[in-house]
Parts: C-alpha cells; structure tokens; sequence
C-alpha cells in the first residue's frame, strides 16, 4: 500500500501561496531600504511588505493569481509515478476548495474553467527517482503575469549584433527585461536557459528560479555573468512595478544544457517578486517543509 | 499625502489628479478582466443591448457612470447563506491583473458608460490614455500581489454577475474603502509607463554597446 501524501501536500500548496520565502523576504527588504524615501517605488515595497506580513498571518494567498502549479518530485525506488500523480491532483482539488489556490484551469479555446485546478496536463508534474530514502517535493506556484513576460530568442541575432557566446546571451537577457519592464510584477527573479531546444530551454530556465536567492553558480563565468546582468538590469531604472527606481530584478539565475549545432536558444523565464516555491521532504511518514 | 477619491467621482476631481499620486478609493467599484470586457464590448458597445442582457446592462449604466473598473481576478470563498438569501462571498485576495490586455476595448468602455477610473497593473497604451484625456479619466496603478492587503479593503461584496465566466473572469460589484492606489496615466495626456519606457530604452541603448 503505497502511503497517503495528500494532506503534507495540501500543506506544501497552503505554505508555498500563503507563506513567502525567507530569503525573498530579506531581498525584498534590502530592495526597500536601497530606494529613495517618499518615492512610489519605496511605497511599493512597503505595501508588497506588508502584505506578506498580513498573508502570513491570516493563511491568505499572497497573490489572487496562483498561477499554475509546478511540482517537482525526487522519489526512492518503488514509489508508484501515477499514484503520486492521483495523490498530488486530489491535493491541488483540496487546496483550492480552501481557497489557498485560485481556480485556474481553464480549457484554452472554450475558456471554460475547469473549476477545481486540474485539467489537460495541468498542474505540472515532474518525477524523478533517486538513491536517497525519502521523498522531496518541491513546489512552485507561477502566475500568468509574470509568464507573459518570458521570452526565446535566438543567437546569432542580426538585430542584437549577438553571437553564439555569453556576450550574446547577455544583449537577449537585456533585451527581455527591457521588454517585460514592470509587468511581471518586478522586482522579479529571471531564471536563464543557454541552449537546449524551445522546450527542454525554457524547463531548463524555469528550473533555476527554485534556486536560493543568494547561491553561487558552481561555474565562475556564469556567476560572474549573473552578478552582472542584475546590475546592468537594475540600471534600466524600471524598478519596482516599472514605477521607476533602483531594484528591478532581485537576481538573475543561469544554467547551461546541451543544443543541436544549428540551434541556439536562450530561454528567459520571469518570476515575480514574490518567487513562490518551497520544498517538502518526506520520511518515515514526517513531512518537513525546507527553509530556503 | 494621499488624496481622497469617493465614487461617483466628478470631473473636476479626475482633471487635479497628476501622474505619481497617491490615491484611496472609497465606494462601489466593478471588477473586470479579458471575458468581461469582451462581453461589454459585443453586447453594449457593438450592437443594440440584446434582451437577455439587459438587466446586467442597467446595472452597469448606473454603476460606472462616475465609476471605477478593477482589472481583478480574485480569489473568493463563499460565506454560510443566511437564512433564504441570496449566495454571499468574501474576498481572500484581489491584487491586480495586467491591463495591457484590456487596451481593445477600454477607450471605448469608458466613453460609453462615463468611467472615471480604471484600476490595474503595468499601465495601457495610447488608445486609453486618449480616452482618458476626452472623457476625463485616469489609470490607476495598485500594487501586484499585494492581494491580502486589498483585499482587507474589500468591506462587502454585493453581487456578482456573469459567473459563468468562472470565478476571476466573473463582474463582481464590491464596496472598497481606502483602496491604495497611484496615478500612473492622468487625463492631460501624461502616463508615467511611457515615461519609464523612453528612460529604460535609452539605457538600454548605451548598455548594449558596452
């Protein structure tokens, strides 16, 4: 008999839309601090602030848009794939009619709302069995506001003067924040994919916004290269809901993956700042949400 | 200082405001995303009111006539009835959507039914800020995911209309006090979105030839 998970799993969706991240938190704060006094930009944080204070407090979501679920599951060897699959659809069921989440499964021609969040490859589930003896979960909420302001591009690019090199991804990086300017809800987080196809690029990409705010990239030019893309962004000015000011991105995140020769991508993913993910581990029937 | 808006607003109170105020709304106010708003445009705007919608039609003629629409999507939970009455509901959270989206219709929506105020995220386009500048109107701009905190200013939710919609596409007619709010794009033509736009492309600019 494979074990029940649905209640930690309700308990995951309630954390992950009602209780922000501590280290986005701190982010957040040091944004608010870095802005000019009196400014809409500072009044913004403030209220972003407070409203994290309140959702934690009252258990209400953070954000109305609880955007799609994105669950990533690490399981030992055994576990049943479409057990979970059952167990983690009752949980997303569960949590909506308990209004952590909004009810956002809607069919894409007839517009219909499924009304209970679950529908044609929605929510997101991956699986992925590994060698340690317990189960860990992680969960992403990601809102549709800020996967508007995603983007692929492709390099070479006669328009960026981008070559197939780091330089290049920059100049699309760039490019795309400009271009999102405060409709993802900035200060947001961008996740990077360097190569990769449209597809496996952009998982890729998405990927890294589960990452700690303030981890270092193992491979020294990419680090670099982060650190430099947030300062560069920042200096667009487009700051906090594009009111202008100093913070328009809390970090920026990147990862490689192989690519076909002919093929170039770099795969944006924009988070807002609230970069809703948590992660639950699972043994000997406790479960334990992880502090990022 | 923030400046006190009550709905139904005047004119003269929409032509003061200046882009970069603080604003807090008080009164009834009417939520509207994408099926909203294309349902106002096919059966108000575009064509003679077709009978079956009359009675949602009323209602808004005389709801957002000095009115104000809030491009929300909520998140509701429905409250124990009470006694015979109709379903009642609450607001758990009800932050911004983007706007952009709405920009095909808006211009028109607030010519015809005399809106004063449009309340969203990230701005509209040209078309708006037109309509904006004839009609005597604004785009106010509320904060993104500040969901709980607005929706504390949320004091009744007095009816719903078109939930077959679904619940964030549904018209939800709500009585706000005190809802925070900065002027973004004002009726003299000003919008602070292209403003930052035009700042942020120069650097733009300059950074890529780094």
């Amino acid at each position: 008999m494979a074990p029940d998970i649905t209640e930690p799993l309700v308990e995951l969706i309630r954390s992950t839309s009602t209780d922000l991240s501590p280290d986005v938190e701190q982010a957040l704060r040091l944004a608010r601090d870095r802005e000019e006094p009196g400014s809409a930009a500072r009044q913004a944080l403030e209220s972003i602030l407070q409203n994290v204070e309140l959702s934690r407090k009252t258990g209400r979501p953070i954000c109305q848009d609880t955007g799609t679920p994105i669950f990533y599951v690490w399981h030992p060897p055994g576990w049943s794939q479409r057990e979970l699959r059952r167990q983690i659809e009752n949980a997303v069921r569960s949590a909506t009619q308990r209004a952590y989440l909004r009810p956002n499964a809607v069919a894409a021609l007839s517009g219909k709302n499924s009304g209970d969040n679950t529908g044609i490859d929605f929510p997101t589930m991956h699986f992925e069995e590994w060698n340690r003896d317990y189960l860990h979960v992680g969960l992403m909420l990601k809102g549709g506001g800020s996967e508007n302001c995603g983007a692929t591009y492709s390099i070479p690019s006669a328009e960026f003067e981008a070559d197939r090199d780091l330089s290049g991804v920059r100049k699309a990086v760039l490019d795309a924040a400009f271009k999102a300017q405060g409709f993802g809800c900035a200060p947001g987080v961008l996740g990077v994919g360097i190569g990769g196809d449209r597809a496996t690029g952009m998982i890729k990409a998405k990927e890294q916004l589960f990452r700690p705010i303030h981890d270092e990239n193992p491979d020294p030019a990419l680090a670099a290269m982060e650190k430099q893309l947030c300062r560069e962004i920042n200096e667009l000015g487009i700051g906090p809901m594009g009111f202008g000011g100093r913070t328009t991105v809390l970090v920026v995140k990147l990862a490689e993956l192989h690519r076909l020769p002919a093929s170039f991508f770099v795969s944006i993913a924009y988070m807002c700042w609230a970069d809703r993910r948590k992660f639950m581990n699972i043994r000997n029937g406790r479960a334990e949400i992880e502090l990022l | 200082m923030s400046i006190k808006l009550t709905v139904p607003i005047e004119e003269k109170k929409i032509r003061e405001l200046r882009i970069g105020d603080s604003v807090l709304l008080t009164g009834v106010i009417y939520t509207a995303r994408d099926a909203a708003h294309k349902y106002m445009k096919e059966n108000f705007i575009a064509r003679p009111c077709p009978p079956a919608e009359e009675p949602v039609y009323q209602v808004l003629r005389r709801g957002l006539a000095g009115g104000v629409i809030y491009h929300c999507g909520p998140v509701v939970r429905k409250l124990p009835a009470k006694g015979t009455g109709a379903e009642r509901y609450e607001f758990v959270a009800a932050g911004p959507t983007t706007s952009i989206r709405e920009e095909p219709y808006e211009a028109d929506i607030i010519r015809h039914f005399g809106v004063r105020a449009v309340i969203g995220k990230g701005g509209m386009g040209p078309r708006t800020l037109a309509a904006c500048q004839e009609c005597g109107a604004v785009y106010l701009h509320a904060i993104g995911g500040a969901a709980t905190l607005i929706a504390e200013t949320v004091t009744e939710v007095r009816n719903v209309y078109k939930l077959e919609f679904g619940v964030p596409e549904a018209l939800w007619e709500i009585r706000v006090e005190d809802f925070p709010c900065v002027v973004t794009m004002d009726s003299h033509g000003q919008s602070l979105h292209a403003r930052i736009e035009e700042a942020s492309r120069r650097k733009l600019a300059e950074l890529l030839t780094r």
